[in-house]
């Protein structure tokens, strides 16, 4: 077991600051695979995809992560994304003066260099974010003007996603990109992820809510609870979850279902 | 791996252009005294008027000096000068090069390091460049062509010769040799500088641009520079300068003076990186330097843009007099300073005719140590009616050490003008950093990537080739991001 996974993370405990957040996660995603992760505020969730991000401010004080049986502990967050592993912000930063286009043609190209191929030219990177930007309905304005100054939640999330088309990594990890979406919103960001869905490309989706579920449909569904997994199963956990809310899961022993594919 | 890294190496980053040329100087003996100013102008075959005007701010000096009148006002802190303790003249041992063969190599190799464009493939570049080596110029190009046109443009010294009268009926008429400390000093042993003079209705055809540099081991220096745009012309001036690495602070105390006459235009833009002194502070170049436009005519322009990244100490407010009803004043800055680099910087809007208008724009930089100020005054004059000015100061802290401070100014004395001032400070965000880095690209782009997109607004004011130079001499390997 294990041998096979893309993404191994063994009794992961991790501190930001004073306080310990994450307390013995341990979960596998194997190529193909689509799991969510789902949780009360403040459990941990954003934290884990942080961590896994390698996002300067967190230790690690025990455990390990494995991402194609490499650890990853020693990589930086450039490292890391050139190795295919891509978050998908919560909260996507603004920056003033750098234009979009010029960010996303810089990053993508960076990417490209770490899996040896050529950097794109203007022309043909053009061709290419236009026929991305089709896939999330975003409008070509959006291109010119700096990264998500004066964007709406709606736009910043599909620039993520947008960015994630560009990028093709191998590990997404999506935290709660259905925050502050509406429903159409919400089924035009679903339909861009999904478009990415393949049987090499691994997926950790990280929400609150069951509602995004329903247009990403995950293999296997955790929950995570004061820094732990506290349960995990199939798809339809999260309906249960819809119905019965987390409290009666926040009981459960530590790592009780935890893990198992 | 953490922000802080990036941040430090951009702030501790090593000064790029640090060698020193080995070429015999010829001195006047140290110290500052009538004679020594008398053989300056001797050397350089001044008429007299020339010379009785260095002396009146030869005595003015003597009587600041003696007054202790050395201006404190500014946030800067350095130890007191000795003014008898540097030398006033230095010029490399040949003079009057009819071309390029006869400049010294060891001097054409050290352009070629700097990127001066002297050579014939640069030349397509458009560029006539006006190449000041310590304080003679030795290589002039270009001028037949913009002499066709009727324009006269090479050293300062050259122009005494040739123009005595346009010289001296301009020189002085901005920044008078009595205007301050630093600007006296300068009028009393200036030796050499450029000169500009673009006739009526003539729009100067390329960029003229001078490359400065300090060489000879402490000697101060005193450029000299007159800009003339005669009725209906346009000129855009260039300066960039780098200096070789020196343990000794060196003074820089230049003069720039612009003139433009009814609707005629003066872009200058500059790109400072003198040698900022090593990452404990030792060393560098004190740039004490007064740049000043007079919009004399009306409708007239004149538009400073300035990157500021070298220099141990900087002292500098580019100004505009807006005498002319309906003339523009501009001024559009980026000051950067890293390891133990203080700036205080700025400008002056004074308005005089009626319908004047000025920008100011300033994007302040500071890192590791650097103090970093914006200090401007905006006046409007009892018969500025209608006058208008927009001010906005921007300032960007990278690091917990460093500091960003503004000191605005206004004296408004006519109801009917309109004046704004925006001031922000920011720091760059780990958020921003790890945001650029989660997609791939390395800490210290991602600190590039959102240090030029601060100063992009003043960035784009420079002409392109000088844009580009000035996001390298941001700490970058930005590609392509120009425009």
């Amino acid at each position: 077991m294990g041998a096979d996974a893309m993404l191994e993370i063994r009794d992961l405990h991790a501190r930001a600051g004073d306080a310990e957040v994450l307390r013995g996660i341990d979960l596998q995603l194997r190529p193909g695979e689509v799991h969510a992760v789902m949780g009360p505020n403040g459990s941990g969730k954003s934290t884990l995809a942080h961590v896994l991000a390698g996002k300067p401010g967190y230790e690690v004080t025990r455990g390990r992560i494995l991402y194609d049986g490499e650890d990853l502990a020693a990589l930086a967050p450039e490292e890391r994304a050139r190795r295919g592993i891509f978050l998908a912000f919560q909260y996507p930063v603004e920056i003033p003066g750098v234009a979009n286009n010029y960010f996303l043609k810089a990053s993508l190209n960076a990417i490209r260099a770490a899996r040896g191929e050529p950097d794109l030219d203007a022309m043909d990177f053009l061709t290419l974010v236009r026929e991305k930007m089709k896939l999330v309905h975003m409008p070509e304005t959006l291109m010119g003007r700096a990264i998500n100054e004066g964007f709406s939640g709606g736009e910043k999330k599909r620039n993520e996603i947008l960015q994630m088309l560009l990028l093709e990594p191998r590990l997404c990890i999506l935290d709660e990109t259905d925050s502050g979406l509406d429903i159409d919103a919400l089924r035009v960001v679903a339909s861009g992820v999904n478009a990415l869905r393949g049987p090499e490309r691994s997926m950790l989706v990280i929400t609150h809510y069951q509602r995004l579920l329903d247009y990403i449909v995950p293999d296997r569904v955790h929950v995570i609870s004061e820094g732990r997994i506290v349960h995990s199963g199939g798809k339809e956990l999260a309906l249960e979850l819809e119905e019965r809310g987390y409290a009666w899961l926040e009981k459960a022993p530590p790592g009780a279902e935890a893990a198992a594919p | 791996m953490t922000e802080r890294n990036a941040i430090e190496r951009l702030a501790n980053r090593e000064y790029e252009y640090g060698f020193v040329t080995d070429i015999e100087s010829e001195y006047a003996p140290k110290g500052l005294s009538e004679d020594v100013v008398r053989l300056i102008s001797k050397k350089k075959n001044e008429p007299s008027w020339l010379l009785d005007w260095r002396l009146r701010a030869y005595r003015r000096f003597t009587e600041l000096l003696a007054e202790e009148r050395e201006p404190t006002w500014a946030m800067i802190h350095y130890p007191k000068i000795d003014y008898q303790d540097m030398y006033y003249y230095a010029a490399p041992r040949r003079k009057a090069l009819a071309s390029l063969d006869e400049v010294d190599p060891e001097l054409l190799r050290t352009y070629e390091k700097l990127g001066v464009p002297l050579e014939e493939q640069k030349l397509l570049a458009g560029v006539a460049v006006d190449a000041v080596f310590d304080s003679v110029s030795v290589a002039t190009t270009y001028k037949k062509e913009l002499e066709k046109l009727g324009i006269v443009f090479g050293s300062f010294s050259e122009a005494v010769q040739r123009v005595p009268e346009l010289v001296q009926k301009y020189l002085g008429s901005v920044v008078p040799y009595s205007d301050n400390f630093f600007a006296t000093l300068n009028s009393a042993v200036f030796s050499d500088g450029s000169f500009a003079y673009v006739p009526k209705g003539v729009r100067c055809p390329m960029e003229l641009s001078t490359y400065f540099r300090i060489n000879a081991q402490q000697t101060g220096q005193f450029e000299r520079t007159l800009i003339i745009a005669d009725a209906g012309s346009y000129v855009s001036y260039l300066e960039g300068c780098t200096a070789p690495m020196r343990d000794e602070n060196q003074l820089h105390a230049a003069v720039v003076e612009l003139v433009a006459l009814d609707d005629a235009e003066i872009k200058y833009s500059t790109v400072q990186n003198w040698y900022p002194g090593d990452k404990d502070g030792k060393g560098g170049i004190y740039n004490f330097v007064t740049k000043r436009g007079k919009c004399a005519g009306r409708r007239s322009k004149i538009s400073w843009t300035q990157v500021e990244t070298g220099s141990a100490i900087t002292w500098k407010y580019p100004s505009c007099i807006l005498q002319g009803d309906g003339s523009i004043g501009e001024f559009y800055s980026v000051a950067l300073t890293a390891n133990r680099q203080q700036a205080d910087t700025g400008t002056k809007m004074i308005h005089i005719g009626r319908n004047t208008r000025s920008t100011i724009l300033s994007k302040g930089i500071a890192a590791g140590h650097g103090q970093n100020s914006y200090r401007g005054l905006v006046r409007i004059g009892p018969k500025a009616a209608g006058a208008r000015n927009y001010s906005r100061c921007d300032s960007l802290l990278l690091g917990d050490r460093c500091g960003a401070h503004t000191f605005p100014y206004l004296e408004v004395q006519n109801a009917s003008a309109t004046v704004e001032h925006e001031a922000t400070t920011s720091k760059i965000g780990e958020d921003q950093l790890f945001y650029c880095r989660q997609r791939g690209i390395s800490e210290e782009d991602a600190v590039s990537m959102i240090v030029n997109g601060f100063c992009k607004e003043v960035l784009r004011e420079l002409p392109m080739e000088f844009a580009v130079e000035a996001q390298k001499l941001l700490g970058v390997s930005l590609e392509g991001a120009v425009g």
